[in-house]
């Protein structure tokens, strides 16, 4: 483990470091100290939708024990969330509760797609109530695949995004270009409304784009 | 200087008689710590006590039943797994009985005692959670829920050792269940369920005499046994009202009648009295699958030639007690491969028309724990 | 099995559907049938344990038959389609059952019978067949959508329903929902797919 983020062009002596290491003082940057904080006291939107919240709670439970990784305090309101973990299928009717509560998470705010229904809509994508993927709406920092994923995999999913937070800038010049929670800007997602036939808008264009499918022989 | 007299101030105090607060609208849910899911309930309070309560449903309907009239009838079988998402193997099971009741299959010896074993592990995790959910709605906030869930993880492993999956087992099929059951597993089994009994104790010496527990669960939420029946209750609800239906015993499907048990009944039909009928359902179980694994044969597991099949046009209505309560399935057939209409009848649905008679006149929180105490899963509820 | 007879003998309108085992009940006398299966000692049905819509589209069905003077004839079947509501009763009281009861209707104008008021426990279900199915329950208490969205307009669960277009992006369709991904196929892939 490098005590100094990669990011960063902080120049220091290495064998001057491993000497004061040796005598107990730590050289890192304040960065690192500051997201080492963040990464390791996520504390996540207790908010389950379907079968994949079974899985997530069994996470938290005994066996698997979320708290080794600083994650298990599963707040019941978004206020004072950072991480929402989107357990389950959101279906049509649900989106525009699921976006309310994106918005109301204060920054930095991250997304987990957990399983294959908030990915893509998974076995249920051919229904006409389901979102085919929460990112549709929303932006996702992680995905998981599996119906449902393990435990193993939602842990895997947490270090993933403990390593993006590591390597995410909070100070200095470059924070505020990089990482999206420091540009100021209003991250708030529109909220679609319901239609006729669908959802209206069926997706955001700002968070999502249909991709280009060029086909080869 | 003046002197003052020191005397106590008069004042005057309201008498409360003419005190009414405005009728309070809440949307509880979807997002509610409380709602064992998506669902939502639109609650008016006068205070804080209940005056109407309208359940709102479909924040996870998926559509379930217009997907499988698109696909095959096997195709159907792991959708099944994700209607109520704890009891996978009692899904399949309802929805294989119906199949098989419609095409006239038949389940070979060792495959109705596998089904059994199965349905029974299930009944044993469900109602665990169930209590520990059901606790930590009364402000347990995780203990029983952990130990119950440390309990559980022991039978998922069993799941997942004989199907390849701890929650979607998609292990049943038409005719029997997919593969026999790997060496050892029954041994494994057996332990598992010979310790079952001392965290039963463990649980019960925790719960049962709680005067939280008591004080907060009983005469909360009653269900009379007239209303139970026409509201069309199933499953724990309606035997906590004192009404003897147990389709393990009334319709005996599978081997059923083989087995040696007893159907627990509740006699007021209150929070505590489903809370109860769950633990000694637990019991009951726990002695139904001793005989089982005491007396399973060997054998062929399946019939492979029932694996896609195109059926005469024909309809069928099968139903198992699952451990939420009555699950059926209903089908017609066209004859083509595919279903012409396939119907779930989802007991935690049905089970919710008697929330709002369950509810009015108590405080809101109690209306949280007469939720608890129905059991729902949201999967099976909006489908 | 549950001798229907007296039933049919009571109530001469009612039709016996053999070949599913099951009464079919005129709207007009639902209510009066369902009353009297509940409260008659030797039946006692009064649980009412299913209650699901099934649509029928029409079928036409186009046979070529020979003519004793060599050419073919075309003859032309048409089989009107329906809307059916099936409730499925059992009885707590004797534990026996099931008796099964349709409402047939027409899919142009689908009415029938509510039986809420004789059980509760169809109320949901009754709710559930409006919602999807698009079929009105007269006299149901509280005959709202139930699953979908209160500004929806469509009855998904038809069979000439016609799902919402989002197949903007699938990474690997197939079948039918190939054919729907490409017509969102930007021009030139198209081609390609095409020469391939």
């Amino acid at each position: 483990m490098t005590l100094l983020p990669t990011n960063t062009s902080f120049a220091a002596d290495e064998g001057l470091r491993s000497e004061l290491q040796k005598a107990g003082v730590f050289v890192v940057s304040l960065e690192w100290v500051y997201n080492w904080g963040r990464k390791s006291s996520i504390w996540p939107l207790g908010f389950g939708i379907a079968c994949c919240a079974i899985e997530m709670i069994c996470t938290a439970a005994a066996r698997f024990d979320l708290s080794r990784f600083g994650a298990e305090v599963f707040r019941p309101s978004p206020r004072q969330a950072d991480l929402m973990i989107v357990a389950g299928t959101v279906t049509k009717k649900m989106a525009p509760q699921v976006i309310r509560l994106y918005n109301q998470m204060p920054e930095p705010k991250y997304v987990i797609a957990m399983g294959a229904c908030a990915i893509s809509g998974g076995p249920f994508k051919q229904g006409y109530n389901v979102l085919k993927g929460v990112d549709r709406f929303i932006p996702v920092d992680v995905h998981i695949p599996g119906c449902p994923p393990r435990p193993e995999a939602l842990l895997h999913a947490l270090m993933t995004l403990q390593r993006k937070i590591e390597n995410q800038r909070t100070l200095g010049s470059d924070a505020r270009r990089t990482n999206p929670a420091y540009r100021g800007e209003n991250r708030e997602c529109p909220i679609p409304e319901f239609g006729e036939h669908d959802l209206v808008p069926p997706y955001n264009p700002e968070v999502w784009k249909p991709h280009t499918i060029v086909r080869e022989a | 200087m003046s002197t003052e007299t020191i005397a106590p101030r008069e004042y005057q105090i309201y008498s409360g008689d003419d005190l009414r607060t405005n009728v309070l609208e809440i949307s509880m849910g979807p997002q509610h710590p409380s709602t064992h899911g998506v669902f939502r309930m639109d609650v008016s309070l006068d205070g804080e006590t209940v005056v109407k309560l309208k359940p709102v449903f479909g924040y996870l309907h998926r559509n379930h039943e217009k997907i499988a009239e698109t696909t095959s009838y096997l195709g159907s079988m792991p959708y099944t797994d994700r209607l109520d998402y704890f009891c996978s193997m009692t899904n399949n099971w309802a929805y294989a009985l119906a199949v098989e009741k419609m095409a006239g299959l038949a389940v070979p010896e060792r495959a109705e005692y596998i089904r059994v074993i199965m349905a029974e592990l299930t009944r044993l995790q469900n109602h665990a959670s169930l209590v520990g959910f059901l606790t930590n709605d009364l402000g347990a906030s995780g203990t029983p829920l952990l130990y119950a869930i440390r309990e559980r993880e022991h039978i998922l492993d069993l799941f997942e050792w004989a199907s390849g999956a701890r929650m979607m087992c998609n292990y049943m099929r038409f005719g029997g269940v997919r593969n026999d059951l790997p060496s050892g597993w029954l041994a494994q089994c057996k332990k598992v369920v010979d310790d079952f009994p001392a965290f039963m104790d463990e649980f019960e010496t925790l719960l049962t005499g709680n005067e939280i527990i008591l004080s907060r669960c009983q005469n909360v939420g009653v269900l009379p046994r007239d209303l139970a029946i026409n509201a069309s209750i199933t499953g724990p609800c309606l035997r906590a009202s004192g009404v003897d239906y147990d389709l393990r015993k009334v319709d005996k499907y599978g081997i059923y009648d083989r087995f040696d048990f007893k159907v627990p009944l509740g006699s007021v039909g209150d929070c505590y009295d489903r809370f109860m009928i769950r633990l000694l359902e637990m019991r009951e179980s726990v002695k139904i699958l001793k005989q089982a694994l005491a007396t399973i044969p060997e054998g062929p597991v399946n019939d492979s030639k029932a694996r896609n099949f195109r059926p005469k046009p024909a309809e069928a209505y099968g139903r198992i007690e699952g451990p939420k309560g009555e699950l059926g399935f209903y089908l017609v057939s066209d004859g083509t491969p595919k279903p012409h209409r396939y119907h779930v009848r989802p007991p935690s649905f049905i089970n919710l028309t008697v929330l709002e008679d369950m509810c009015l006149g108590q405080k809101i929180a109690d209306a949280v724990i007469v939720l608890g105490s129905i059991d729902i899963v949201l999967g099976e509820v909006d489908r | 099995m549950i001798d229907l007879a007296p039933i049919l003998a009571k109530f001469p309108p009612v039709k016996h559907d053999a070949a599913a085992n099951a009464l079919i009940v005129p709207q007009a006398l639902a209510l009066e049938v369902a009353k009297w299966l509940r409260d008659d000692p030797a039946y006692r049905m009064d649980y009412a344990s299913n209650v699901a819509g099934v649509d029928t589209l029409p079928v036409e069905k186009k046979t070529k038959v020979k003519q004793p003077d060599g050419t073919d004839k075309e003859i032309v079947t048409k089989k009107p389609g329906s809307m059916e509501v099936v409730y499925h009763l059992y009885s707590m009281a004797l534990k026996h059952g099931p008796i099964t009861i349709k409402q047939v209707t027409t899919r142009e104008n689908p009415v029938v019978t509510s039986l809420t008021p004789i059980y509760r426990g169809a109320e949901f279900q009754e709710r559930e067949a409006f919602d999807l199915y698009g079929i009105q329950f007269e006299g149901h208490p509280d005959l709202r959508r139930i699953l979908m969205w209160d500004e929806f307009k469509d009855f998904p669960m038809r069979k000439d329903y016609v799902e919402p277009d989002d197949y903007e992006y699938e990474p690997t369709p197939h079948d039918a929902v190939l054919a729907k991904a490409k017509a969102h196929y930007p021009k030139a892939s198209t081609s390609t797919e095409a020469a391939s």
